[in-house]
C-alpha cells in the first residue's frame, strides 16, 4: 500500500512540472515537416494583383492577409521559414490616394439594391493609402498589381513621378527601393532562398478583359510600344521570363513557378448569357421588318461583289425571334462597309450607314462581359425610349469578347505557357499547373471539405466580386496547389492549407 | 472560520468540466483525496453529497464541510494535415461546496448541500480552427439539496431529499465558416442564459454489514434545465439585408444527467479502504439545439449523441496520528462521448486520475482537509463529424490532449 502512495506521489510530482498537456509528437518540434531539399528561410514572392493578393477588384489588408504567398509563408514557417512581410494597404477600403486625388477604386462589396437584388457596387467612403506616401524596408511580397511580365524588368516602373502619365504603377511606387529599381532588382537584391513567380496573366487579360479593343501585338519585339490593352509578343515574354528566373534563382535558389490559366473562363466573361435579350413576338417581327434591307438585300449583294465573304454575309446576318435573343454588336474585326453604304447603290444616310457598319449580331461562340451586364437593356437617351442597348443600339466592340478574340487570348496563353514548363523542368524548379486546375474548377468543380469550388459568379466560392481575381478561399486552394508542388519538387512535407476556412465575398450595404 | 468567511467570499464562478463530459467530481475533499470515493464512508457531512443516508452514522451532533477546488485544465489540440495548433487559455474554475448536518433525534438527521457537480469553462483563442464550433464555454450547475436520513437501526438507514438546481451558460462560436464582417472579423453568437431552476431529487441507503463493512447506494435524478428566455448576440455581422442575424431570444436546453452510485467501504486497523462505481445516464444529452425566437433565424442543432458511462474508483486513508490522516486515490473515468462526436467545448477522452490528500485536526473541533487531482487523458485522434455547412458534413479533425491540476482544500467542523 506504501508503495501505491509513493508511485501516486511520483506522478503528482512529474504532473506539478509539466503543466501544459505536451503531445508525444508536436506539430511545432522541429522535423516534425521537412524541408525536404528546399531552403525557405528568405522566401520572397514576385508576380502581379495575384500574388499580392487582389481580390474585389482591389488591394486591401484583409485580402493581402489572405495571398497565396502570405498563406504559403506560414506553412513555410514550420520548415524554417523566415520572416514575410507585405507592403501592406493603410485599409480595408482598397482604393487608393495619389497626392490626395483618388485614382484607383475601392473594393467591391455584394449590395442589396433598391430593387432588391445583390449586385456587386464599389465600397463607399475615401481611402487613405496614397501612393505618394512611401513604405520603408523591404518586402518579401513583391505582387505588383498591373504588371505585366515585361514590367518586372521596366526601370523607373516604381518611380512616383511617373503614376500620373500612366508610365508607372502606384502599387510598386509604394515600395520600390528607388525611382529607377525595377520589381525583379528588388527582388533578387533580397538574395532569395526559395522564390515563386506567377507572370504573364495581365499580358493577355487586360486584352480578354476589355473586350478585345487591343492590339494583339504578336511579331512586334518592342514592348515600350504596346498600348494597356495589348496581347504581348510570345517571343517577348519569353525573354523576360527567363531572365526574370534567372535573376531570382541567382547563386542556385529554388522556387516555384506558376502557369496561367485560359482566362475566358472566369465569371468575368461567363455570367452574362449572349442570349440576354428578351423579346415578345411582335417586338421580334418588327426588328426583323427593320432590318430585312439589311438582310436580305444589302449583304447578299456585298457578297455577290465580294466586299464580304458569304460566311461573313451569313455572320452579318441580323434575326430576332420570340423569347431569348442575341444582342446586337459592333465588331470591328469585321470589314467595315460604312463608307461604301453611303455610297451607290446603297445611299444610306451616314447614321444609318454607321450603324450597320460593322454590325453582327453576338452569337453563341462570343463572350459577353460582366460589366456589360449594366447597360445591357439600358436606354442611354431617356428622349428615346426605343434606343435601348443591344436591340436598337449595338453593344460596343469593348463589351464582347469574340471567337476570333478568344482565339489570339489562347494562342498566346498557350504560348506562354509553353515558355513557363519549359524553364521549370529546364531549372527543376516547382511547377503548379494553374490552368489545369481552374478548367477544372469551371467544369466539374473542385471538392473541398464544406462543398464545391465552382466558377459561377458569387456563389462559386473561387471568384471575388470582380469575377477575375479568386476570393481568400479560391487563393488558399492555389496556396495547396503550390504547397502540393514544391513538396512533390524538393522532397518536403510541408503542411497544407484548409481551404473552407478562408472567407468568400464580402455582403455590405453603403 | 476565517477560511470559511473567505471561501464564501469568492464567488461562485464555473468550474471546469472533470469526468465526462460537463461533470465535475469535486464534491468534498476528504472523498476527493481518496480517489473521489465517498458512498460506503462516513467521516462528514460530505455523505449530504455522496450518501445522504450515511448521515445517520456521523459521531457528532453537528457537522459542517465547505471547501473550494482550483481548477487548472489545459486542453491542447493540433491538426498535423494543416499545422494548426492551439492551446486552450481558460481561467482557472472554482468549484465550490458547502454541506451541514445535524442529528435531531436518535433516528432523524436534517441536512442541507450546496454544490457545483456540473460545469465547464473552456476558452480558446480567438479565430483558433474551431471557433466555429466554439471559442469559449461557461456552464455551471448550482445544487441546493435540503437532506433527511432514517436510521432505521445500527444497519441500515435510508436518506435524501429534494434539489433544486440553478444553471447559467455562456456560449459563444463563429457563425460558421465564411461569414464575415467588412474588416474580415468571423461573425460570432453569443448565448447567454442565466437562473434557469429545475428541480430533482435524491435517494440513498447505507447498509452497515459489520462494524466495519459498510455498503452504499446512491441515486441522483436527472435535472433538465431548460432556458426560456436566454438571448443571442450576434457580432461582427455584415450590414446586408442577405443576412438574417439580429439579437434574439432564445430557447434551449441542457440536461444533468442521472447518476447511480454504488459504494464499499472496509475499515482494518487505522486504514480504511472504499470503492466507488458511478454509473451516469448520458444518453438523454442527443443534442445541444438553440431555438431561436427570431424566425428568419435558422435553429441551431449539434448532435452530441452521449452514451452512459461508467467511474471506477478506489481510496485509501490512514490514520497516521491524532493530528494527521492520509488519503490517497485513483479513478477511471470513461468518457460519455462516441468516436465522431468529439467536440471540442468538451474534449474528453477516457481519463486515468490520482488523489492524494491529508487532514489535519486542529484542536477538537476543526479540522483542515487538504487534496490534490491530476488528470491525465491520453492523447487522442479525434473528430466532431456533425457540423454541416450548405448541407454537408465538414468533420473538424485533430489530435488532443488534455490534463488537468486541481488543488484543493476544505474545512470540517464538528460539534
Amino acid at each position: 500500500m506504501k508503495n501505491i502512495f509513493k508511485y501516486t506521489c511520483a506522478i503528482l510530482a512529474v504532473g506539478l512540472v509539466s503543466c501544459e498537456p505536451e503531445f508525444e509528437n508536436s506539430v511545432n518540434d522541429p522535423g516534425f515537416y521537412s524541408s525536404g531539399n528546399a531552403d525557405f528561410s528568405r522566401y520572397v514572392a514576385v508576380g502581379n494583383s495575384l500574388t499580392a493578393g487582389y481580390s474585389d477588384g482591389a488591394l486591401f489588408i484583409t485580402g493581402q492577409k489572405y495571398s497565396y504567398p502570405n498563406l504559403m509563408a506560414e506553412k513555410f514557417a514550420f520548415v524554417g521559414g523566415g520572416e514575410f512581410t507585405q507592403p501592406l494597404m493603410n485599409d480595408n477600403m482598397g482604393g487608393m490616394l495619389l497626392g490626395g486625388t483618388q485614382i484607383l477604386e475601392n473594393r467591391l462589396i455584394l449590395e442589396v439594391g433598391a430593387n432588391g437584388n445583390p449586385g456587386p457596387v464599389r465600397l463607399q467612403g475615401t481611402p487613405s493609402t496614397d501612393a505618394a506616401q512611401k513604405l520603408s524596408g523591404t518586402f518579401q511580397n513583391m505582387g505588383v498589381p498591373g504588371a505585366k511580365s515585361f514590367h518586372l524588368v521596366a526601370p523607373g516602373y516604381g518611380n512616383p513621378a511617373g503614376i500620373a502619365a500612366g508610365m508607372a504603377n502606384p502599387y510598386f511606387a509604394r515600395f520600390a527601393s528607388s525611382d529607377n529599381a525595377t520589381v525583379i532588382g528588388d527582388a533578387s537584391a533580397q538574395q532569395p532562398t526559395f522564390f515563386s513567380l506567377w507572370i504573364g496573366n495581365n499580358d493577355i487579360l487586360s486584352y480578354a478583359t476589355s473586350g478585345g479593343v487591343g492590339v494583339d501585338q504578336t511579331g512586334n519585339m518592342n514592348p515600350s510600344s504596346y498600348g494597356s490593352n495589348d496581347i504581348t509578343d510570345p517571343n517577348v515574354f519569353a525573354a523576360v521570363y527567363s531572365q526574370q528566373v534567372d535573376a531570382l534563382v541567382g547563386s542556385g535558389a529554388k522556387g516555384v513557378l506558376f502557369n496561367l490559366p485560359e482566362v475566358t473562363s472566369v465569371p468575368y466573361f461567363t455570367t452574362v448569357p449572349t442570349k440576354v435579350i428578351p423579346l415578345d413576338a411582335g417586338t421580334a417581327a418588327q426588328l426583323n421588318a427593320q432590318f430585312a434591307v439589311y438582310n436580305n438585300q444589302i449583304l447578299p449583294a456585298l457578297a455577290a461583289a465580294s466586299v464580304i465573304t458569304q460566311q461573313e454575309a451569313a455572320l452579318r446576318k441580323i434575326n430576332f425571334e420570340a423569347g431569348q435573343n442575341f444582342p446586337i454588336m459592333t465588331d470591328d474585326d469585321l470589314t467595315n462597309l460604312t463608307q461604301m453604304l453611303m455610297g451607290p447603290p446603297f445611299n444610306l444616310p451616314q447614321q444609318t450607314a454607321g450603324l450597320l457598319g460593322q454590325l453582327r449580331q453576338v452569337n453563341s461562340d462570343d463572350l459577353i462581359v460582366l460589366p456589360a451586364s449594366s447597360i445591357l437593356g439600358s436606354t442611354p437617351d431617356p428622349g428615346n425610349p426605343m434606343g435601348i442597348v443591344g436591340v436598337t443600339i449595338p453593344l460596343a466592340d469593348k463589351w464582347v469578347l469574340s471567337r476570333k478574340e478568344q482565339d489570339r487570348v489562347r494562342i498566346a496563353t498557350a504560348s506562354y505557357n509553353a515558355t513557363i514548363r519549359a524553364i521549370a523542368g529546364a531549372k527543376g524548379l516547382a511547377f503548379v499547373d494553374v490552368n489545369q486546375a481552374m478548367t477544372r474548377v469551371a467544369t466539374d468543380g473542385l471538392p473541398y471539405d464544406g462543398g464545391v469550388l465552382t466558377a459561377q459568379f458569387v456563389t462559386g466560392g473561387t471568384f471575388s466580386l470582380d469575377g477575375v481575381h479568386p476570393t481568400p478561399r479560391g487563393y488558399a486552394f492555389i496556396t495547396n496547389l503550390a504547397i502540393d508542388a514544391i513538396n512533390h519538387t524538393y522532397e518536403a512535407t510541408i503542411p497544407r492549407v484548409n481551404v473552407g476556412d478562408y472567407p468568400t465575398i464580402t455582403l455590405h450595404n453603403n | 472560520m476565517k477560511k470559511v468567511l473567505l471561501f464564501s467570499a469568492l464567488a461562485l464562478t464555473a468550474a471546469l468540466s472533470y469526468g465526462g463530459g460537463y461533470r465535475v467530481s469535486l464534491q468534498g475533499q476528504k472523498a476527493l483525496a481518496m480517489g473521489h470515493t465517498g458512498v460506503a464512508v462516513v467521516n462528514s457531512s460530505e455523505s449530504v453529497f455522496f450518501n445522504p443516508a450515511g448521515l445517520s452514522y456521523l459521531d457528532n451532533k453537528l457537522n459542517v464541510s465547505a471547501g473550494v477546488s482550483g481548477v487548472f485544465s489545459n486542453i491542447a489540440f493540433q491538426n498535423a494535415e494543416t499545422g494548426a495548433s492551439v492551446n486552450s487559455d481558460s481561467p482557472m474554475g472554482t468549484p465550490l461546496y458547502l454541506y451541514a448536518s445535524y442529528q435531531a433525534n436518535d433516528w432523524l438527521t436534517v441536512g442541507l448541500g450546496v454544490y457545483t457537480p456540473y460545469g465547464s469553462t473552456v476558452k480558446y483563442p480567438e479565430e483558433w480552427a474551431g471557433s466555429h464550433l466554439v471559442n469559449s464555454i461557461a456552464l455551471q450547475a448550482i445544487y441546493i439539496q435540503p437532506t433527511v436520513a432514517f436510521k432505521i437501526n445500527e444497519m441500515i438507514s435510508v436518506g435524501g431529499g429534494p434539489i433544486y438546481a440553478i444553471g447559467s451558460v455562456n456560449f459563444e462560436r463563429s457563425l460558421n465558416r465564411t461569414l464575415a464582417d467588412l474588416e474580415g472579423n468571423r461573425s460570432t453568437v453569443e448565448v447567454d442564459a442565466s437562473g434557469v431552476s429545475n428541480w430533482g431529487w435524491v435517494a440513498s441507503t447505507m447498509i452497515n454489514f459489520t462494524e466495519d463493512l459498510h455498503f452504499g447506494v446512491t441515486y441522483r435524478s436527472e435535472i433538465l434545465l431548460e432556458a426560456e428566455d436566454g438571448t443571442a448576440k450576434f457580432h461582427n455581422i455584415p450590414n446586408s439585408s442577405l443576412t438574417p442575424f439580429a439579437d434574439s431570444d432564445i430557447k434551449a436546453g441542457l440536461p444533468m444527467p442521472a447518476e447511480l452510485s454504488l459504494g464499499v467501504s472496509y475499515d482494518y486497523d487505522k486504514w480504511t479502504f472504499a470503492f466507488d462505481f458511478n454509473r451516469s445516464f448520458w444518453n438523454v444529452y442527443k443534442s445541444l439545439d438553440i431555438e431561436f425566437a427570431n424566425p428568419a433565424i435558422p435553429d441551431s442543432r449539434n448532435a452530441r449523441n452521449y452514451k452512459n458511462s461508467s467511474i471506477y474508483r478506489v481510496g485509501i486513508q490512514y490514520d497516521a496520528t491524532e493530528m494527521f490522516t492520509f488519503r490517497a486515490g485513483y479513478y477511471f473515468d470513461e468518457t460519455p462521448v462516441r468516436p465522431g462526436y468529439f467536440a471540442p467545448e468538451t474534449p474528453r477522452n477516457d481519463s486515468n486520475n490520482f488523489t492524494a490528500g491529508l487532514s489535519v485536526n486542529i484542536g477538537e473541533h476543526f479540522q483542515i482537509d487538504a487534496a490534490f487531482l491530476y488528470s491525465h487523458f491520453k492523447e487522442v485522434n479525434e473528430s466532431y463529424d456533425y457540423y454541416f455547412e450548405d448541407g454537408n458534413a465538414v468533420p473538424f479533425r485533430g489530435t488532443y490532449k488534455t490534463n488537468g491540476f486541481i488543488p484543493a482544500i476544505g474545512l470540517t467542523y464538528k460539534l
